[in-house]
């Protein structure tokens, strides 16, 4: 019954998404108030019903509703409520459940907290996330239906991919479609000001912190999924260049694009065309993504061949979606030139230059996740194109934008004086260059001229950054009051660019400096590994809950004490038969000791010898800390004052007209 | 398509095949003992295995998997770099077998040749765009009030002073 209720839900959906697509836009060409503010309750209804419709399917899990074809393939009695609540993500349908819970979370969301544009604008915009929830609506009750039904009824379910059974799973998926999803708002509003000619200060403001909050979720989506996959799969990699990962880096990179572009948009009213391209990219990004990582054509180009209903219809999908957008992009965006004046020596001109680097390295990750598809689909043979090709190309054009990081903050806007800006930044680079000298040695590694290098550009990101503080305060008389004027806005930039400097650190010192060995160790055997000693107690088995595990003792030693006590697991789950490796991890700031069983070398014998890996990686905290304030950073400026302040101040006009 | 498809088929179809002589052959052959390789070699072995793709998994590198094939795979870098061959040698004796299928880094050849440059040309097209952009833009002094026939003499007489020379600010 619950099921059907939730189908019935989602038929309910597409027909009040249908409203809300051709109503308000209807209302827009009349100019008729009444029909726009359809808009505003087709939104919310709609989000009701998905809402609806999710509770169903997360009951179906709860109560083990076998009857449900996709709650018995990725469930089974024993899985743990947590994991019984998270399946519902767990695969193909209930991920675009997921994700159309989130299209219309955004909507209802822009529904309400839209006061300070123009009443078409706005409708126009909920009309376009009206149509995108239709096409997605389609698409799930046509290929992709969570709600279809069994029979017969099995007595269990198959069980949820052992690999998504991990804490980091639980929050990770809607996060990242929280962010995926959430540059449809940007999207929404970059067509409707395509649609109505007008693109002002007043939209740029106003599209600026939904960016910045779809943007903040998407990167802690991907800083979760790379911790995750670094805890989970066991060979402490953290970010692998895998087609799924490149599948929400590309919108990550030109959402970082963008956000900066909408900054110059807002301040200078430049760049208004490369903004609203921009914000389209950053979704078309994001549905491309979704066709790569939903279509199945990443396993195999045959298998998607063979199976091609779900492929193409998003691909279809892909095409009319941006078809249209660029097609109203052609024909509009000529109207949005500006010719105010425009130094590129300024900040600007630096943030037009991050751009071109930003977009350079999506379009370079887009190539190296779509080259081998293309060259299968033309029967050219295989390639494979992995790490050693994207940190080859990946490192030029990326160093740079570190580099322009500094300036940026220490360019005022319109124009500067190169001696100026050069004079100010002598102690920042002064401070870079010592201090990438000198960490190397600190921290007792060799050095390295990769590790300098990296070391004085995450160090020159940060002192630059923060150095912007410091001018501020002096600026002011009462140092106090300085420090207390200082924007949220100017706090969360200064905390996001200290994010990246940190992430830089991390990255290079961990891929420097990080030390791993495959040994043979029998219970009471020892390997020793960057002076840490790991002795294997022991190995023995252990009941899960729905898995059993060979659970091993490591003691680690340093300098003759015991650090730490380390689990390290092997699982086989019961009911798919899966074996996954429990890697165990103790960490600090600077370093992480990482333990994860291989195989027991005799099969027939775990108390035996096993092989086991050993990982010794510096600085691995650091890279998702630097992901995590990027991610507060963004919250900070979006929560920013004056976009509190402007809308409560737009309630109290209201208020007084709603009183007149 | 279906030459693809077939094309596939027999490759799982011979790795399928392979998967248990591989096996037999790690049976007879024990793994090679680390210490036969002096520490520039072990330097190859490590940044070799991680540039080597696994080929019956889903994307990992021979260095990360614990498939049998990998283990294989690794053997046979060890027992090649310990008689003395170089990194191109083994790359090539390994592509000769498995195809470019096999390197995480594309060799540059005709058909990778748009790969490896593409990144570097959308830059350059990108910085091009950039530089005219801002060029265009650059010292123009935009007056704060002018009426309608001014602004039209202003647009008349820079049009055509854009063929000797850039205006040096409104005309009196």
């Amino acid at each position: 019954m619950i099921p059907e209720l939730g189908h019935f839900a989602l038929i309910a959906a597409l027909f009040v998404a249908v409203l809300q697509a051709l109503v308000p836009a209807y209302g827009v060409w009349r100019r008729d108030r009444r029909l726009m503010a359809v808009a505003s309750s087709s939104a919310q209804t709609q989000f009701l019903l998905i809402l609806f419709a999710y509770g169903c399917l997360t009951w179906a899990f709860v109560t083990r509703d076998w009857s449900v074809a996709y709650v018995a393939a990725n469930s089974e009695a024993s899985l743990p409520l947590m994991y019984r609540l998270t399946a519902v993500w767990g695969a193909h349908e209930g991920s675009m459940l997921l994700w159309m819970l989130m299209l219309t979370g955004w909507s209802a969301a822009v529904s309400v907290f839209n006061r300070r544009l123009p009443v078409d604008l706005t409708a126009t915009a909920l009309a376009v996330l009206g149509a995108l929830a239709v096409g997605f609506l389609l698409f799930i009750l046509l290929t992709s239906n969570p709600f279809t039904l069994n029979f017969p009824v099995p007595d269990n379910g198959r069980d949820l991919n052992p690999l998504l059974q991990d804490p980091g799973f639980v929050i990770h998926p809607p996060m990242l479609y929280m962010g995926y999803v959430g540059f449809s708002v940007a999207f929404a509003f970059a067509i409707a000001a395509l649609i109505s000619g007008r693109l002002d200060a007043a939209w740029a403001r106003w599209t600026r912190p939904w960016t910045t909050t779809a943007w903040l979720f998407l990167t802690i989506g991907i800083t979760l999924g790379s911790w995750w996959a670094y805890n989970e799969l066991g060979w402490g990699g953290w970010w692998f260049w895998d087609p799924v990962e490149n599948a929400s880096f590309m919108p990550w990179l030109v959402g970082t694009a963008l956000i900066h572009s909408l900054a110059v948009t807002e301040k200078r009213g430049q760049l208004k065309a490369w903004t609203v391209l921009l914000a389209i990219l950053a979704f078309a990004l994001s549905l491309l993504g979704t066709f790569l990582v939903r279509s199945g054509i990443l396993v195999s180009v045959h298998a998607f061949a063979t199976d091609p209903a779900r492929g193409i219809f998003i691909l279809t999908f892909l095409a009319i979606v941006l078809g249209i957008a660029f097609t109203l992009y052609a024909w509009r965006a000529p109207k949005f030139v500006s010719e105010a004046d425009f130094e590129l020596f300024s900040r600007e001109g630096l943030l037009l230059l991050n751009n071109v680097f930003l977009v350079s390295a999506a379009a370079a990750v887009l190539l190296g996740t779509l080259y081998p598809l293309v060259i299968e689909a033309l029967d050219l043979g295989k390639v494979s194109v992995g790490p050693p090709y994207f940190n080859s190309i990946f490192l030029p054009l990326t160093i740079p934008l570190a580099v322009l990081i500094g300036f940026a903050s220490a360019v005022g806007w319109k124009r500067a004086r190169a001696a100026d800006v050069f004079k100010r930044l002598r102690v920042p680079a002064a401070i870079a260059v010592l201090a990438g000298c000198t960490l190397p040695w600190l921290l007792g590694h060799r050095t390295l001229l990769a590790a300098i290098g990296g070391g004085a550009l995450a160090v020159w990101v940060i002192v630059s950054s923060l150095h912007e503080i410091v001018r501020r305060v002096r600026a002011k008389r009462d140092r106090l009051a300085g420090i207390t004027q200082i924007p949220r806005a100017v706090w969360g930039m200064t905390l996001a660019h200290c994010g990246l400097g940190v992430w830089v650190l991390g990255i290079t010192f961990t891929s420097l400096y990080s030390i791993e060995q495959n040994v043979r160790l029998g219970p009471g055997e020892s390997a020793t590994l960057a002076g840490y000693t790991f002795a294997l107690k022991g190995v023995e088995p252990r009941q899960g809950p729905n898995y059993r595990a060979d659970h091993g003792d490591v003691e680690v030693e340093y300098q003759g004490r015991v650090i730490a006590q380390l689990a390290p697991e092997k699982r086989l789950y019961d009911a798919s038969g899966q074996i996954m490796t429990e890697s165990a991890v103790d960490h600090t700031p600077l370093r992480d000791l990482y333990v994860a069983l291989g195989e027991p070398i005799d099969r027939n014998n775990a108390n035996g010898d096993w092989a086991v890996r050993l990982y010794y990686k510096p600085m691995m905290r650091l890279v998702w800390g630097g992901g995590v304030l990027m991610a507060l950073g963004g919250l900070l400026a979006a929560t920013d004052r004056r976009y509190r302040l402007a809308r409560a101040a737009e309630r109290a006009a209201l208020s007084s007209e709603v009183a007149a | 398509m279906s030459v693809g498809l077939r094309r596939g088929l027999r490759l799982l179809l011979a790795m399928l095949l392979l998967a248990p002589a591989v096996v037999r052959a790690q049976d007879r052959a024990p793994p090679p003992d680390p210490a036969h390789l002096t520490a520039d070699e072990q330097q190859r072995y490590d940044s070799l295995i991680h540039e080597l793709r696994c080929l019956v998994c889903q994307n990992e590198t021979i260095g990360d998997s614990q498939a049998p094939l990998a283990a294989d795979l690794r053997n046979q870098v060890h027992a090649q770099l310990a008689a003395g061959r170089s990194d191109v040698e083994i790359k090539r004796y390994l592509t000769d077998r498995y195809g470019d299928f096999v390197l995480y880094r594309p060799p540059f050849k005709a058909k990778t040749w748009l790969l490896w440059a593409g990144p570097f040309l959308v830059l350059l097209i990108a910085l091009v765009v950039a530089l005219r952009y801002a060029r265009a833009r650059r010292h123009h002094e935009t007056p704060v009030l002018v009426d309608n026939e001014a602004l039209l003499r202003l647009i008349g007489s820079e049009r055509q002073s854009e063929s000797e020379d850039r205006p040096q600010g409104p005309p009196a």
